[in-house]
């Protein structure tokens, strides 16, 4: 018989470059950002306030991106917020996506009691409306970082719990995972070496999906002024203020929610890139 | 041109360089059976595949023209292309568990190409889909109308895929091995149904075998593929009379009968593969690969 | 090898089940019994849905009875647990009808033939991998080809060469020729002859295909709906067919021969 194996290229696709490379820019600010950020986020002076962007007139030379109405520089708060925003997106995204995968996995393939279980309590979660449970928990908790990562994590979980039992049952029909048990692997070993890989796919995209997710509840939650203390700059403080005064400075408003939009869609891109360029499958 | 679907040349490589169709070149007429034989791995499901357009990412059309109904699909614009190959050809795929949603109760997924593509009411969908599980054959279609694709057998799952592809009356079908999972009374009756629709409504059939009993049975011509190659293209009675290839010959001398349970299980002979390996390898040659 | 005294096994209908309480359980094998004796080969004929891969995943207890029993090796397994189980599985291998499906899509084909001989901690896989690749005849080379990459027959013949790896004692074989041109065919029943002949190999051979069959086996079971119509020994069943179906099942055969009265 002879022997062909296309050799196909797999270019890093376009999605996967301009998702990735505003990512990693963002990371790059976020641990640069005391030595690049061009004036101190927190730093008032009446004098500068209400600054337009660089190419209006009346701009002043260090503040790119103009500054608000107390006189705080637009982009060094904007490159401090991504610090938060990163945060919480890795933290609370990871963690999420461990729980509920985890509990996911085990009820998908392992049905019986353990599924009945994990599904009931998935059931009586997601019956609760999802922001007045957010605005609850962090009243409980008081507000600041770890509180809403907790928040993120017990609200979002059961998404992926949802998600990857379906589709752990559906790949525990296959005849390859019947297949380990007649070559006599554990159950445990089967599911992580057999029906892992194959919802990793899934998994990865619901995770990227879930850190985009992270960093629109944060600025959520700083919008309504229930996230970190108003000093560290957040995203969505930055609009929360920003609307206030958004007919005489725009710009105060309009380059955090940019930079939200891009961060939102790019962490969604990412999952699909990544898969373009690494699932087996698709070759 | 009155062939329903011609292939002329076609040559499919793996990105990457080396070929896996090698300049294949067949026809089939409305109401006619065009069987399809060959080595496993000769290319057969990349012939269909390339028909329907829907090689795996790593394959790509190089050269060649098919012609579907009068019109070459390599010149129309994949929008187009889909669109008429969508309302004319069906495929019965080679795999069935993986061509059947795992997730989706198989009513649906027989249902849905009438109701989304051909437009037809849900009721009448299903009221069609039920009729046709009881023409293939399949006990209790209601029951198994409701039930997901695991907890059928697989000849049930080869069934549904027939009637799928039944379902919405194409003029072409592309049956890749679609009765290996049956057996022989039920591969009989679905043989005479099909036999039925393509006097009814005139389908062409391109039929991908191992089964040369079944090739004598329900074809009118036939192509012998060996590694992308067609070796022989030949009329039915003529093949099984003087096979005029001897890697035809050879295949016919192993298909084993069991009406004569003494012969010996013999592989096609190292001196024809020799052969037709030399012959693929001058093709190459020729054709500057 | 193996004892099956009136194996009987059901599933619960969902999708007659009603909104409360238990779904009505539908009888797929009723009341099978039949023996293997070790080194012989088995063929299990039927018509499609008729129970044969249900009766094999029984055998290899992937389902549980609902009675009957089974009696692997003098010991029986009818509702053993799967860590009581497990022990054994080396022994017992099964080679699924649906190629596809029974490999692993996000796992090249050396590692889906390695999985089970790691699991049974076995060494020299590699060198194990290459000659289980050799006797199917497929290119070594496809050890690092992921299954989709593959034409069907050349799936069938991976899920060949993963349970002939192991070398077990017995092997089911659901289907697993079909998808084969006739020279493979050959190759592949020559093959699991000599593997019966020189290390006394016990096969279950399910099939459609009666030829095959005739080649293969010592002894035919034909099912129809669940049970048993008739038994007998290759030679006589050719011979003298007992059951109605055994005889419509024979005349249906299409011979490669275009001018047999087929009709
Ligand atoms: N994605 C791929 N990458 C590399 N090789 C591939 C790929 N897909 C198919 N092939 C190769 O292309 C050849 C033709 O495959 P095809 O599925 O058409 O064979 P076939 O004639 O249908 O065989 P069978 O009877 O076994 O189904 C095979 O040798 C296969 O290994
Ligand atoms: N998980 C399940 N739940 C419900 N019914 C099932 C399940 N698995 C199999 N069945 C039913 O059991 C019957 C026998 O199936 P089985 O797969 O054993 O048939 P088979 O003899 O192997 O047929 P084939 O030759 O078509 O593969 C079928 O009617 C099928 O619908
Ligand atoms: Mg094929
Ligand atoms: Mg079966």
């Amino acid at each position: 018989m002879r022997d062909a194996r296309g050799d196909v290229k797999r270019p890093i696709g376009l999605r996967l470059w301009l998702s990735g490379g505003w990512l990693i820019l963002l990371v790059l600010a976020a641990l640069l950002a005391p030595w690049i950020a061009p004036q101190d986020p927190l730093a008032q002076d009446l004098f500068t306030s209400r600054l337009p962007p660089f190419w209006e007139a009346g701009a002043e030379p260090g503040y790119w991106l103009g500054s608000d109405s107390l006189g705080r520089d637009v982009l060094s708060r904007i490159i401090h917020g991504a610090r938060l925003a990163l945060i919480v997106a890795l933290v609370a995204g990871t963690l999420t996506c461990v729980i509920g995968t985890a509990l996911g996995l085990i009820a998908g393939y392992y049905r019986g009691w353990p599924d009945r279980i994990i599904s009931r309590f998935v059931d009586i979660w997601m019956a609760f409306p999802p922001v007045l449970f957010a605005i609850l928990l962090i009243a409980v908790l008081g507000t600041g970082l770890t509180s809403i990562i907790i928040a993120i994590v017990v609200i979002d979980w059961t998404r992926f719990a949802r998600v990857i039992r379906a589709e752990a049952m559906t790949q525990g029909a296959m005849d390859y995972v019947a297949s380990a048990q007649v070559a006599g692997r554990k159950r445990m070993g089967t599911m992580l070496t057999e029906i892992l890989p194959n919802v990793l796919p899934t998994i990865i995209a619901l995770l990227t999906l879930e850190m985009g997710i992270a960093v629109i509840v944060e600025a959520i939650l700083s919008f309504v002024n229930l996230s970190i203390s108003t000093d560290s700059p957040t995203w969505g403080g930055m609009i929360s203020e920003g609307r206030t005064s958004v007919h005489q400075a725009w710009w105060v408003l309009v380059f955090p929610l940019i930079t939200l939009f891009l961060t939102v869609l790019s962490f969604s891109q990412l999952g699909e890139g990544l898969k373009d360029r690494f699932d087996p499958v698709l070759r | 041109m009155n062939a329903f679907l011609e292939i002329r040349n076609l040559c499919v490589t793996l990105k990457g360089g080396a070929p896996i169709l090698r300049n294949v070149s067949l026809s089939v007429s409305a109401g006619q059976v065009h069987g399809l034989v060959g080595e496993s791995g000769a290319g057969k499901s990349m012939i269909g595949k390339a028909v329907l357009g829907t090689l795996p990412r790593a394959l790509a059309v190089t050269r060649g023209e098919i012609w579907l109904d009068g019109v070459d699909l390599q010149t129309l614009r994949p929008a187009e292309r889909r669109r008429r190959i969508g309302a004319s050809a069906a495929l019965i795929p080679q795999d069935p568990l993986t061509a059947l949603n795992p997730a989706r109760r198989i009513g649906p997924q027989i249902t849905r190409r009438l109701v989304d593509i051909l437009g037809w009411s849900r009721a009448d969908a299903e009221a069609r889909a039920l009729e046709l599980l009881a023409e293939v054959q399949i006990p209790d279609p209601a029951r198994v109308m409701r039930s997901y694709p695991h907890e059928l057998s697989g000849g049930m799952r080869q069934r549904i895929l027939i009637a799928a592809a039944f379902a919405a009356e194409p003029k072409l079908i592309i049956a890749d091995e679609p009765t290996t999972a049956l057996d022989v009374t039920v591969q009989k009756q679905i043989l005479r149904l099909i036999a039925d629709m393509q006097t009814r409504h005139g389908t062409a059939l391109l039929f991908v075998t191992h089964d040369l009993g079944v090739v004598s049975k329900v074809c009118d011509t036939l192509s012998v593929l060996y590694a992308g190659k067609v070796v022989e293209e030949a009329q039915m009675r003529r093949f099984f009379m003087h096979p005029i290839h001897p890697y035809s010959a050879a295949l016919l001398a192993a298909t084993p009968s069991y009406k004569d349970p003494e012969g010996s299980l013999t592989p096609v002979p190292q001196s024809v593969i020799d052969q037709v390996e030399r012959e693929v390898t001058d093709h190459d040659r020729r054709a500057g690969l | 090898m193996y004892q099956v005294r009136d194996l009987r096994l059901s599933f619960p209908d969902m999708t007659r089940k009603p909104l409360f309480g238990a779904a009505p359980r539908i009888e797929i094998l009723r009341g099978l019994s039949f023996d293997v004796s070790k080194g012989a080969v088995l063929g299990i004929v039927g018509g499609s849905g008729s129970g044969k891969s249900t009766l094999g995943r029984t055998m290899l207890r992937l389902l549980e009875p609902t009675g009957g029993s089974i009696t692997f090796n003098g010991r029986d397994i009818t509702h053993l647990e799967e860590d009581a189980l497990r022990p054994m599985r080396a022994q017992m291998q099964m080679i699924f009808q649906d190629p596809m499906s029974s490999l692993n899509p996000r796992r090249q084909v050396g590692g889906i033939i390695a999985g089970p001989l790691r699991v049974q901690g076995h060494d020299g896989i590699p060198a194990k991998v290459t000659e289980a690749l050799d006797m199917v005849g497929l290119p070594r080379s496809f050890a690092n080809r992921y299954p989709h990459e593959l034409s069907g027959g050349q799936r069938q013949r991976v899920g060949i060469a993963r349970a002939i790896a192991l070398r077990p004692e017995f092997i089911l074989a659901d289907e697993i020729v079909s998808g084969l041109d006739v020279s493979s065919q050959a190759q592949v029943l020559n093959l699991l002859q000599e593997l019966v002949r020189e290390l006394g190999l016990t096969l279950a051979f399910i099939s459609h295909d009666m030829s095959v069959i005739r080649r293969l086996c010592d002894q035919i079971i034909v099912l129809y709906q669940g049970e048993i119509v008739e038994q007998a020994q290759t030679a006589d069943l050719f011979a003298a067919p007992q059951a109605e179906y055994t005889r419509t099942l024979l005349d249906a055969i299409p011979l490669p021969d275009p001018d047999q009265v087929w009709a």
